[in-house]
C-alpha cells in the first residue's frame, strides 16, 4: 500500500504526461505481482469490489471529530477523502511503537479482503487500516475504496504505461484487454516476453474512439475545403454501439461512453432494438439522441433521460433513445478503421438502409463548396438542411475525406468548428468555495440579471460557473469576494451588489432553456465566465429581458 | 474594565482609543504599534511606529529608512507607559523580531498575538507564552486539517529530491522575509553544506539576518549565465518567480514551495507545485488551541484567517470568543515582490 499510495501522490503532482508515464512504468517495472496488478486495476477502474459510500467515511470521522469541525475542513479542503486523512487521528507512531510487527498494509490484502468481507465489517476494518497508515495511505486507501482516485491519468495512460515495460503499442494493450482480469498475471508476463499473447475472448470489444481537434475560423484558410466532408456536430452523447457472439453462439451487444465505460443498462429500449439488426457482428460509432416524431430533442431533454438508476417504461417511452450513426468501425468480422472515412462512410450508409431500425439513423453530410459556405451553415444549420433539429446542433465536424479511423486524437484529420457561444453581463451574487482543482477558493459564483421588481431594479439569479477563468483571476475574484462578503450562509457567501456596487461577470453559454430551478425561470448551458468586467458598473449588467428574447428565437427555430 | 472599552476595530484595523495608537494599521496613522515586519502588517507611512528594534530594520530595509515619520525601538519584556496603559513587546516566534504587544489597563491584560508560531525556529526569538485575560489570536492555519509536521522531516524530502534528480535544479518558493531565512538555516542544520542559491529580491533581507548575527553559511545571489548549471542545487526565490520566465532557464526545474498551505494537495497543484514543503511560520490547529488554554485567558478574539471554526471550538470549550473579520492581513502571498535586480530581468526576453 505504501508504494501505491506513494505513486499517487507523485502522480498527482506530476502535471506532465510523460512524466506521468515514466512514474507508473518504473512502477509496473519494480512492483511484484499481484502488487502492480491491482494498482493496474485501481488505475483503470477495473476492481470489481463494491465502493464505499461517502456516508460511511462521513460516520467513522464523526465518531472522531466534531461534527461542525469537520464540516468547515471539508468545506475547505474540498475533497471528503482528503478531508478525512487530514483529520484523521495521528495513530501509526503509537503502533510502530508498542512492537507491532505486522507486515506493513499491502493493496492486494485491501482489494482481497474488500472483495470478501461483508458490508457490517467495512466500518471496523477501514477504521484499522486508516490507524495503521500516515496521511499519504490514508488519502489513497480513502481514494481507493470510493473509486475515485482522479490523479489525471486515464486508463489508457495507464495501459500505456504497462505497454512501455516491453515496448508494446497502447492499441495491443487494449486488444487483449478486455480478455483479462485483476490482478493481470498474464498481461504482465506476456509484455515482459516470459508467456504468449493472452487470448482476447470479448465478443464485443470497446474501440478506443477517433477524437476531434477544435478549429476556428482564421485556421481553416490554410485547409482545402475539397479534402473535408462535414456533418452537424450534435449535442448528445458519443456512443459506441458493439455486437458480436460469445463462445457458445449466443448474440451479445453492448454500448460504450466515450471513455470506453459499458451503458447498455441504461438504455434497454435501445439495446433492444439494435440486437435485432440483420447485420451478426458490427461497431458503429455515433451519438446517442433522444428523438420524438423524429425530432432531435436538446440536450436537457437527453439529460432527463440520463442520471437514473433503474429506467422504467414509461420513462423510456417519454425519453425514447436514438442513435445517429456517423461511422462503422468494423462488419462481420471485418476491421474497417484502415479504410478512408469516405470509403467508410459509404460501408456505414448501406448498413443503415438495410437495418431498416427507426432508432438508428444516419447522421447527414452537409455539403458545401468554400469555406464561407460552411460558415453560413454553421451560423444557421436550420436553413443548411438541419431544419427542426437546429436546435440541437453544437457545430459542425470536419473530417478529412482520406482519414483513416485513429484512436485517441491525431492532429490533423479531424476538427470540430463549434458554434459561437452567446454572452450576458451578469452581476456576481454569490460565492462559495469549489472542488477538486480549485478547492479552497472562492470559485462557485452564483449571478444574476437585472429585473423590474416591486420596488425598483432587483437582480434575479440566473444560473452558477466555476470555469472560464485563470488561475491569477481566479485569487483575484477570491479575494474580491472575502473584501465585499455582506452575508454568510453556511458555505455560501452572499457579496455585495446593488446598482452602485458590484462586480460585473461577462458569461459565455451554449444553449438557453426554460427552467424552474432559477427563479429567473431560466438556465443556461454551459455557462462560463469569459471576462472579469473590472471595468463595466453593475447598473449596466444585462436585463433579463435580453435573455427570453433569446430563448423565444431559439424555439421559434 | 472591559477590553471592548479599551480596543475596537476600526477600518485601518484595531485601535486602541486610551493610548490613540492602532495595532499593525491598514492604511496611515497618527501611532503605530507593529507587531512584525511582514508587508500586510508593517505598512508605511506612519507619524509615529512603537516595534521592535529588528522589526524597525525590517521595515527601513523594505520601504526605505523614511518609512515613518519617527520611530521608537522597544525591547522584549520592556515595560512602556502610554497615556495610563502599559504596553510591552514579548517574543511570537514568527520571524526575526516578531512580537506578541501586551497591553495592561486597570487590571485587564489584553495580549495580541500579531502571527506566531510554537515550533522551533533558529532564527528568531522562541514564542513566549504570555498569561493574559483576552487573547487576540491570528487563525491563519484555523482548521483542524492543518497540523505542520516537523520542519526538518520537510527539508530531508527537499534533500532527498535533490539527491534523486541531480540533474534538476530545485526551485524553493518561499516568502522573502522569515521563510526563507529559516529553510536556509534548516537546510545547515540538515547537513546541507553547498551554496544556497537566491533569487535577487531575497538577497536583502537574507543580508539583514546574517548583520544580525544569524549563520546561514555560504548564500549565494543567482546570476544570469550560471542558470542552467544549477543541476542538483537548492535555490530560494519568491512564490511568484516559480510561475516566471526567470525559473525556465534552470535545467528541468522541480517546483517546490515551502507554506503551511501546502498541506492540502489542492493549493499545491493550483500553484503547479510538484514538491510541497509543509513548512509554516504560523501556529497549525494544535498549537492555536494550546495556546489559548495555556495563556489562561477567558475571552479571545480571532483576528484574521479561518476563524470561524476557532471561534466554534473556543465556543464549545467555554471561551467568550468572537471573529473580527479584519481584512487585509494574511495576503502575504499576493504582496508584490520587491523589484528584482535589472540582471534579474534583462534575460527573460531572450528565452
Amino acid at each position: 500500500m505504501n508504494r501505491f499510495a506513494e505513486l499517487l501522490d507523485r502522480l498527482s503532482f506530476e502535471p506532465s504526461r510523460n512524466n506521468k508515464l515514466r512514474l507508473m512504468t518504473d512502477y509496473f517495472r519494480t512492483t511484484p505481482d499481484p502488487e502492480r496488478g491491482y494498482a493496474l486495476a485501481a488505475l483503470t477502474s477495473a476492481l470489481g469490489f463494491q465502493h464505499a459510500k461517502p456516508g460511511l467515511i462521513r460516520a467513522l470521522i464523526s465518531e472522531r471529530v466534531d461534527p461542525t469541525l469537520f464540516y468547515m475542513s471539508y468545506d475547505y479542503v474540498g475533497d471528503l477523502s482528503e478531508t478525512v486523512a487530514l483529520l484523521w487521528p495521528e495513530r501509526a507512531q503509537a503502533w510502530a511503537g508498542s512492537g507491532h510487527n505486522r507486515p506493513p498494509l499491502a493493496l492486494s490484502e485491501v482489494v482481497t479482503t474488500l472483495a470478501t468481507s461483508g458490508k457490517l465489517d467495512l466500518p471496523r476494518i477501514l477504521a484499522r487500516w486508516l490507524d495503521a497508515l500516515d496521511e499519504i495511505g490514508r488519502w489513497a486507501l480513502l481514494k481507493l475504496i470510493t473509486g475515485s482516485l482522479r490523479v489525471g491519468v486515464s486508463a489508457r495512460l495507464a495501459k500505456t504505461a504497462v505497454g512501455d515495460i516491453g515496448g508494446k503499442e497502447p492499441n495491443e494493450i487494449e486488444e487483449v484487454w478486455h480478455g483479462l482480469a485483476p490482478p493481470y498475471i498474464d498481461l504482465f508476463a506476456w509484455v515482459e516476453g516470459r508467456e504468449v499473447r493472452p487470448e482476447a475472448s470479448d465478443p464485443a470489444p470497446f474501440r478506443p474512439p477517433m477524437l476531434a481537434h477544435p478549429i476556428e475560423e482564421p485556421d481553416l484558410a490554410a485547409l482545402n475545403p475539397e479534402d473535408f466532408s462535414a456533418e452537424w456536430k450534435w449535442d448528445g452523447i458519443r456512443m459506441q454501439v458493439v455486437a458480436g457472439h460469445d463462445a457458445k453462439g449466443k448474440r451479445v451487444l453492448r454500448m460504450f461512453s466515450r471513455t470506453g465505460e459499458e451503458n447498455t443498462h441504461a438504455f434497454p429500449d435501445l439495446a433492444e432494438a439494435l440486437a435485432q439488426l440483420p447485420a451478426q457482428d458490427f461497431a458503429i460509432d455515433g451519438e446517442l439522441l433522444i428523438l420524438r416524431e423524429h425530432r432531435v430533442q436538446p440536450f436537457s431533454v437527453l439529460q432527463q433521460r440520463l442520471n437514473r438508476k433503474t429506467v422504467s417504461a414509461k420513462h423510456m417511452a417519454d425519453f425514447p433513445a436514438h442513435v445517429r450513426a456517423y461511422d462503422l468501425l468494423s462488419l462481420d468480422g471485418e476491421d474497417l478503421r484502415p479504410l478512408a472515412f469516405c470509403d467508410r462512410r459509404k460501408r456505414l450508409e448501406v448498413f443503415v438502409a438495410d437495418s431498416n431500425e427507426p432508432r438508428l439513423d444516419l447522421s447527414p453530410i452537409v455539403r458545401f463548396k468554400t469555406w464561407e459556405e460552411l460558415a453560413a451553415a454553421r451560423a444557421d444549420p436550420a436553413s443548411a438542411g438541419a431544419e427542426a433539429d437546429a436546435a440541437a446542433v453544437e457545430g459542425i465536424m470536419l473530417k478529412r475525406v482520406d482519414s483513416i479511423y485513429v484512436p485517441g486524437r491525431p492532429k490533423g484529420p479531424w476538427y470540430k468548428w463549434k458554434r459561437d457561444p452567446f454572452n450576458v453581463d451578469a452581476v456576481i451574487m454569490y460565492a462559495q468555495r469549489g472542488h477538486g482543482k480549485r478547492s479552497s477558493f472562492y470559485s462557485d459564483y452564483t449571478f444574476g440579471v437585472w429585473r423590474d421588481g416591486e420596488s425598483g431594479e432587483e437582480l434575479v439569479t440566473i444560473g452558477k460557473a466555476y470555469s472560464g477563468i485563470t488561475d491569477e483571476e481566479l485569487a483575484q475574484l477570491d479575494r474580491y469576494v472575502r473584501n465585499h462578503t455582506i452575508n454568510r450562509f453556511g458555505p455560501v457567501r452572499e457579496v455585495e451588489y446593488s446598482r452602485d456596487k458590484g462586480l460585473v461577470l461577462e458569461i459565455a453559454f451554449e444553449g438557453i432553456n426554460w427552467s424552474s430551478r432559477h427563479k429567473s425561470g431560466i438556465a443556461l448551458r454551459f455557462p462560463r465566465i469569459n471576462r472579469i468586467r473590472w471595468d463595466k458598473p453593475a447598473k449596466d449588467a444585462d436585463r433579463i429581458g435580453v435573455l427570453e428574447r433569446l430563448l423565444r428565437e431559439r424555439e421559434s427555430a | 474594565m472591559r477590553a471592548s472599552d479599551l480596543l475596537k476595530t476600526t477600518p485601518a484595523g484595531l485601535y486602541c482609543a486610551a493610548g490613540d495608537f492602532h495595532i499593525d494599521p491598514l492604511r496611515p496613522v497618527k501611532r503605530a504599534l507593529i507587531t512584525h515586519g511582514h508587508s500586510d502588517h508593517a505598512r508605511a507611512g506612519h507619524e509615529h511606529v512603537l516595534a521592535t528594534r529588528e522589526t524597525l530594520a525590517i521595515m527601513a530595509a523594505r520601504c526605505g529608512a523614511d518609512f515613518a515619520g519617527s520611530t521608537q525601538p522597544a525591547t522584549y519584556g520592556e515595560r512602556i507607559g502610554i497615556d495610563g496603559l502599559t504596553v510591552s513587546f514579548h517574543p511570537a516566534g514568527h520571524v526575526l523580531g516578531s512580537a506578541q504587544i501586551r497591553l495592561e489597563a486597570k487590571g485587564l491584560r489584553v495580549v495580541i498575538s500579531g502571527d506566531y508560531k510554537r515550533a522551533r525556529d533558529p532564527t528568531c526569538t522562541p514564542f513566549e507564552l504570555v498569561p493574559c485575560d483576552v487573547f487576540i489570536s491570528e487563525a491563519t492555519f484555523g482548521l483542524p486539517v492543518f497540523r505542520h509536521p516537523d520542519a526538518a522531516h520537510e527539508i530531508a524530502r527537499l534533500i532527498d529530491s535533490c539527491r534523486l534528480f541531480p540533474e534538476r535544479a530545485h526551485l524553493v518558493g518561499a516568502y522573502s522575509l522569515g521563510k526563507a531565512q529559516r529553510i536556509m538555516a534548516l537546510l545547515r542544520e540538515a547537513g546541507w553544506h553547498k551554496p544556497i542559491y537566491i533569487h535577487g529580491t531575497m538577497e536583502k533581507l537574507t543580508r539583514l539576518y546574517e548583520r544580525e548575527g544569524i549563520d546561514l553559511g555560504e548564500i549565494v545571489r543567482v546570476t544570469g549565465p550560471e542558470r542552467p548549471r544549477l543541476g542538483g542545487e537548492i535555490i530560494i526565490c519568491p512564490p511568484s518567480a516559480l510561475q516566471e520566465l526567470w525559473s525556465r532557464r534552470f535545467p528541468e526545474p522541480v517546483p517546490a514551495f515551502a507554506s503551511g498551505w501546502m498541506r492540502v494537495r489542492a493549493r499545491a497543484r493550483q500553484r503547479g507545485v510538484e514538491l510541497p514543503l509543509v513548512i509554516s511560520d504560523h501556529a497549525d490547529w494544535d498549537e492555536l488551541c494550546e495556546t489559548i488554554l495555556a495563556t489562561g485567558c477567558s475571552e479571545l478574539w480571532v483576528t484574521h484567517g479561518e476563524e470561524d471554526a476557532l471561534v466554534h471550538w473556543a465556543t464549545s470549550q467555554g471561551f467568550a470568543a468572537r471573529p473580527l473579520r479584519l481584512i487585509g492581513y494574511g495576503e502575504e502571498e499576493v504582496e508584490p515582490s520587491e523589484p528584482a535586480h535589472p540582471s534579474d530581468q534583462a534575460d527573460a526576453a531572450f528565452i
